[in-house]
Parts: C-alpha cells; structure tokens; sequence
C-alpha cells in the first residue's frame, strides 16, 4: 500500500475523532436546557406566524406558555378553542373558552349610498391616501377602497368587492389575528363576537359629525338619533359623538335596532328573511 | 459668480406667466372662512361668536402657546357661524364664517402708503409687534415668526438670511413684491435684524429674476449691513437648508435647526408682512397670491383678503378653463391639490395653480430600474429608490436610520424619476409614521 494514502487516512481520521471529542465536551459545557414541552406545544400550534395571539411567531407563544405556566391572557385566534385545548392537555392545565370572533368592516360607503366629490391619483394606498385628504367623498370617516385590509391579510379572508368599493369578510375564513383592524387607516375594522351561524349586528358607521351633514355625505350614515337606544331592551347600545355604538357581548340579536333606524345604518347579516318580507314576497307573486 | 447649493437640484421649467404682472387688489368676497389653523403649531383659540360685527384687522382668534398665532379678521361684516369646514388639507378644520359688509378698518392701522425708514424700536419691541400681529412664514411652511427670534439658549443667531429666491415654477409672488415693494422689504431686514441682534443680512435672489436683483442690489446700497446674494437658478434653492449652503457655505447638520449653524431664514413676504405690522400697525390679514396655469386667461398676481374663496381668484384671473384637471394651492412641486375651490384661502397660500389635462397626465407606473436618478436629484442626499419599498414594506426602523426625517419634500426625486413612480407619496407616509414613532418614545 503507499505510504502517503495510509498517512491520509490516519490524518483525516485523527482530526475527526479529534472534533468529535472537542464537541462532545463542548455540547456538554454549553448545554441549554429547554423544556421540552415548548417543542410539543408549538407542534400543537397552527405554525401560520401571524402574531395574532400578540407573540412574535408560534415559537414565541409556545415559549411564553411554558414560562409562565399559565394560558391566561393567551390564546391562539388561527387554531381556537380546539388548539387550545391540545395546549392544554400537553400543559396539564385548563383552558380557557374563548368567544369566537371575526373582523367586522363599519362602513357601507358603497358607491351608490355615498357619492363620489373628488378624483384621488396618487399612490393607491389607504395609508398614503389617508395623508392626503379625507377621501373622494363628502364623509371623511369612510373606507377609501383602496385595500391596505386585503394585502396584510395572511388568512385570504378580505376582498375589495368592485361593485361596492368597501372590503368584504368572510366569516369561516377570518382568525382575528387583528391585522386589518392595523391596517386601516380609518380604524374601521373591529373585531366583534361572531354569534351562532355567523350572525353579526352592528352600526356599519363611523361618522361623528352631526345627522344632518353626516347623511349629507352617504344615505346610509348613523345620525346619532338614539331610536335604537331607546329600543334596546338589553341596554347594549351607546350613543356618543353622534353615532351609535352597539356592544357585541351585551347584544341578544333580536334585530329591533336595525327595523327602527331611519337610515339603515345597522346591519343585521346571515339572518333569515323577517316574517312581513315573506308576506309581501307572496301576495306579490 | 452665482452661488448654490452643492448636492441634487433639479431643473423644471420656470413658466413664470405672470412674472409681468403688477399686483392688483382682489375684490371684496361676499363672505370669507378664517381657519383657526393656518399655521405650524397649535390651532388658535377663536374669542368672537355668531353676530359679532368685526372691522378690519380685528382679532379673532387668540395664540394658544408659545408656537402658535393670533389670528385677525381681513374684511369688517357680521360674523355668520363658526363651523368646521374643509381646508387644503382634505379634512374638516374650526373656521369663522363673516358675512362682508363695507371695508371698515380698525383705526389703528395706519393706512397711509409713506414708507417710513426712520424708526427707533427695540427688539422687544419689533418681536411683540410680530407676535401680536400673527406673523407667520410665508413661503409657506407658516412657521410663527417670533419663534425663529427667540433661538434656543447656547445658540445665537450671526446672519439673517432673506428668501427672495422663489424657486417654485409659476409662482411670481415674491418677485413681484421685490420689485414693487423693495425698499419696504428692506426696512422689513432692518427690524427683523434688531429683534434678532445680529449685524449682517443677506438678501437672495435666483438668477432668473434679475430685475429683481438690479432694484433690491440699488435699494439696499444705502444699507452697509444687507448684501444681495444672486443665486443660480435650481430647484429647491429656496428650501431653508439649501439657501443657507448657498449664501454661506455651511451646511445644517442632519437633524438638526438652521440656528444650530447661526442661521436665521425669512421669507421676503414675510419680511414686508413685519415692515407693515411694525411700522403700519398692519396685522396679517391679507397677502399677495399667484394665480397661474398654461390654460388661464390672465395669469396675474393678486392682493388677497385672506379667507377668499380659491374659486374668486380663479374668476378674476378669467374664469376657469375648460381643460382643468386639478386646482393647486402652492407650486406644482410641494403645492397640495385641492377637493373644491370653496376652499378658502390662508397665510400659507403663495399661489393658485390650474393644471391642465395635458400637464397633469400621470404616465403608468413602472418597476424601479435602479438608474439612481433620485439619489443624484435628492438636495438633502437621501437614496428615495430605497426609502420607498422600505415604506412599502413598513420597515420604519430601517428608514429613520436612512434619515427620511431629513427629507424636505421637495418631490425632486418623484419629478426625475423616468419609472413614473409616487415616491414622494411613500416617503411623506415614512416621514408621518416614523416621526409619530419617535414622539410616542419620549
């Protein structure tokens, strides 16, 4: 055998076995321990990274988790009560039931309700159109249509409608992460408490200005009038700054605001059809 | 020798329609809409109610802190409501409304058209007379005036600058008022150098006005302390930083005030606007405005009672054209579009701006090509080609260490670009969010 080939392997061999011992001692020395039910926790988790449960990343949640031992104050909009729950057993604690809830858009602005005064062409951004002016139309609290909601969101759950200008949500979609609610400039978006079969009532109006100039601007503006308070059995709705407010966990969904508003700014969705419309529908056929 | 700034500039063309144009007073508005906002700093406080009968130059609203300004009434009538109306800024702003009756002056105000050159005023004096008279910058940032004499304590002011070099397209403004009211202008540098305590004023002019630099260099040669300084034609000379760089060589460090290098910088509008509160107990009500465009009849330069509508001077420069495709109160460069022409006009208003279709076309906009275009255009030596996709991609840390907040907004490098891109528009959301970031830390 040549000698040089012999010597070769013995010193490749040598330097190998060397870093091998000089890493085992090192793995040792600098050794971290991690729980390791921050592994089984993130596994749980949906992986999505969206930052909606306010931890930077699912890593983080499962990190924050563990440390304090706890899931008060934690929970996982994408995953929900079932992840949780998975948490929980891996955590051995209890979890606690959260209400489900999904973005809701407060502004029916459409193109018909709320005409156009002004041409923007600048930039096509809410942010940036935001800076500029109040918008194209008379009311300086509405959506601008021009979708910052639908580009932050990861979950493919916000569309602009062309018909109507305004940015629609779907329900079975939407993991309340809270990125479009950052995203409007307006502050339009809330997250409200998505009841049984996707229902949802509230004031689709953010305007504060008085009923008269609001209602110039847009058909459909809240006027501030306060019949839906009076109206309200279970005390679920404010009036403040000419515009009404309703409380999504207070709201029992027996619809009476939305038949006594003089100017259907309240909308009532995924309802059936009120008994007089069927009536009518009838006769007429 | 023509003196300028050193880094970025660009060359758009002058359309100076109405440099020729002398200043005509504007009609009496059958009404006029006083912002109470119309100024940098905190909006006014508003002392009339519905009813008051107001004469000319009355007060109408009070300063509400040290950067702030009163506000007085240019028209004598009965004022109608006090309501919230749009202004340039595209939302609803406290206004006064006042129905006109008459031109009723207050007796105060000295309306005789002598010049007086002779005066004996001290410098606090001269700084209450700006203070009470609601002086503001009128190049148009409207900066309160007494603000800029009173410099921060370790700093002191060596030179005050004079803007008179108006390097806006279309607007003649200044240039007008250089040449019809010069020696006014220069008794103007005279006091606002005794309230500032310093020895030396520079007076500069862009070389594009040389009629202007001929009658303020003849003027000013009985003044051995004001020199005129005539400066090459490049936009933005104007801007506060590039002036100074320009007349004295220094250049304001990044982030930090003019004074910092003992600079003080006044508009020449400014500067006659103190001449007439100082020596004709005049407050600010009305300003001369620039009515311009390539499809306006007669491009003219208008002495206006602030709180006009913008549709009134459109009117009496020959009404609207038939092409016109926005309406912008300032320059084409940093001028603001408007939404309505009942927007009324306020201090900061230097000029009325019809664009029409053709000029105003935007091109499609295309990807970056990287030609570095913006960086060589950028006056204050920023890289725009980076800042924006940093604004696009909302890295607001990143863009506040490339120093967006130095950005004067001079829309330079939106103007080179041969991508068509609206940099400037993501630069000034850069500039809102990081500088909200930076005041929420304090």
């Amino acid at each position: 055998m040549n000698s040089s080939l012999i010597y070769s392997i013995l010193t490749i061999s040598l330097l190998g076995i060397a870093s091998a011992v000089i890493l085992y001692f090192a793995a040792k020395q600098f050794f971290v321990y991690e729980d390791p039910r921050i592994d089984d926790v993130e596994q749980s988790l949906p992986s999505a990274n969206c930052g909606g449960c306010g931890y930077a990343g699912c890593r983080a949640l499962a990190e924050a988790i563990v440390k304090d031992n706890s899931l008060e104050g934690k929970f996982c909009p994408v995953g929900g009560n079932d992840t949780m729950q998975k948490v929980a057993v891996i955590m051995k604690l209890s979890a606690p039931a959260s209400v489900r809830k999904t973005a809701v858009v407060r502004c029916n602005g459409t193109c018909d309700n709320r005409p156009k005064i002004s041409q923007y062409e600048g930039a096509k951004s809410c942010a940036i159109a935001t800076l500029n002016s109040g918008g194209e139309t008379g009311c300086q609290f509405g959506c601008l249509g021009f979708g910052d909601c639908c580009v932050v969101c990861d979950f493919d759950a916000i569309h602009m409608n062309p018909a109507t200008g305004l940015p629609e949500v779907d329900d079975d979609k939407c993991t309340s992460c809270g990125a479009c609610v950052k995203a409007c400039p307006k502050m339009l978006i809330e997250l409200r408490k998505l009841a049984v079969k996707n229902r949802k009532i509230y004031v689709s109006c953010r305007n504060t200005e008085k009923g008269a100039i609001a209602k110039k601007a847009c058909t459909v503006a809240c006027i501030g009038c306060g019949k839906c308070q009076k109206e309200c059995e279970y005390d679920a709705i404010t009036i403040e700054n000419n515009l009404a407010f309703i409380n999504s966990d207070k709201c029992r969904l027996c619809r009476k605001c939305v038949s006594v508003c003089p100017t259907n700014a309240i909308i009532e969705e995924n309802f059936p059809p009120r008994k007089t419309e069927t009536i009518n529908e009838e006769t007429n056929a | 020798m023509l003196r300028t700034f050193k880094i970025g500039g660009i060359h758009p063309a002058a359309n100076k329609l109405s440099a020729n144009k002398e200043i005509e007073n504007l009609p009496l508005p059958d009404s006029i809409t006083i912002l109470v906002a119309q100024h940098i700093g905190a909006p006014s406080k508003v002392i009339v109610s519905k009813g008051d009968k107001i004469k000319v130059g009355q007060l109408v609203a009070t300063s509400a802190g040290f950067v702030s300004a009163n506000i007085h009434s240019s028209v004598s009538g009965t004022v109608s409501k006090i309501e919230m109306v749009t202004d340039s800024s595209g939302y609803k702003k406290e206004a006064i409304i006042i129905n006109v009756e008459g031109d009723e002056w207050d007796e105060s105000i000295d309306r005789s058209p002598k010049i007086v050159a002779n005066f004996d005023f001290d410098a606090k004096y001269i700084s209450n007379k700006i203070v009470s008279c609601g002086i503001v910058g009128l190049g148009g940032a409207t900066f309160p005036t007494h603000v800029k004499l009173m410099p921060p304590s370790g700093m002191k002011a060596k030179v005050l600058i004079i803007n008179g070099a108006e390097c806006e397209p279309y607007l003649t403004a200044d240039h007008r008022l250089m040449l019809e009211k010069g020696e006014e202008i220069l008794i103007g540098t005279k006091l606002l150098m005794i309230a500032l305590g310093v020895e030396k004023a520079v007076i500069g002019i862009e070389n594009n006005k040389p009629d202007a630099i001929s009658n303020i260099t003849k003027l000013s040669e009985k003044y051995n302390d004001i020199t005129v300084c005539a400066l090459k034609v490049k936009y933005p000379q104007g801007g506060e930083k590039q002036l100074i760089k320009a007349v004295t060589g220094s250049e304001v460090p990044s982030g930090s005030l003019p004074i910092s290098v003992g600079a003080v910088v006044n508009n020449v509008g400014t500067t006659f606007a103190v001449y007439e509160a100082v020596i004709k107990n005049k407050p600010l009500f009305e300003r001369v405005i620039t009515v311009t465009g390539k499809s306006v009849k007669n491009p003219s330069n208008f002495l206006v009672r602030l709180g006009t509508p913008v549709g009134n001077l459109i009117e009496a420069a020959g009404g609207m054209p038939n092409d016109v495709a926005k309406v912008v109160m300032g320059g084409p460069m940093m001028g603001k579009s408007l939404t309505s022409v009942d927007i009324p006009v306020s201090k900061g208003t230097s000029g009325i701006l019809v664009v029409n279709e053709k000029e105003g076309h935007r091109n499609e906009i295309e990807n970056c090509i990287r030609c570095g275009r913006c960086i060589e255009a950028c006056p204050m030596g920023l890289e725009p080609y980076l800042l924006m996709p940093l604004a696009e991609n909302k890295r607001w840390d990143d863009m506040e260490s490339l120093h967006i907040m130095d950005c004067i907004e001079c829309g330079s490098c939106t103007y080179t670009c041969p991508a068509n891109r609206p940099i400037l528009d993501y630069l000034r959301l850069g500039k809102s969010t990081v500088g909200t970031i930076i005041r929420n830390r304090k």
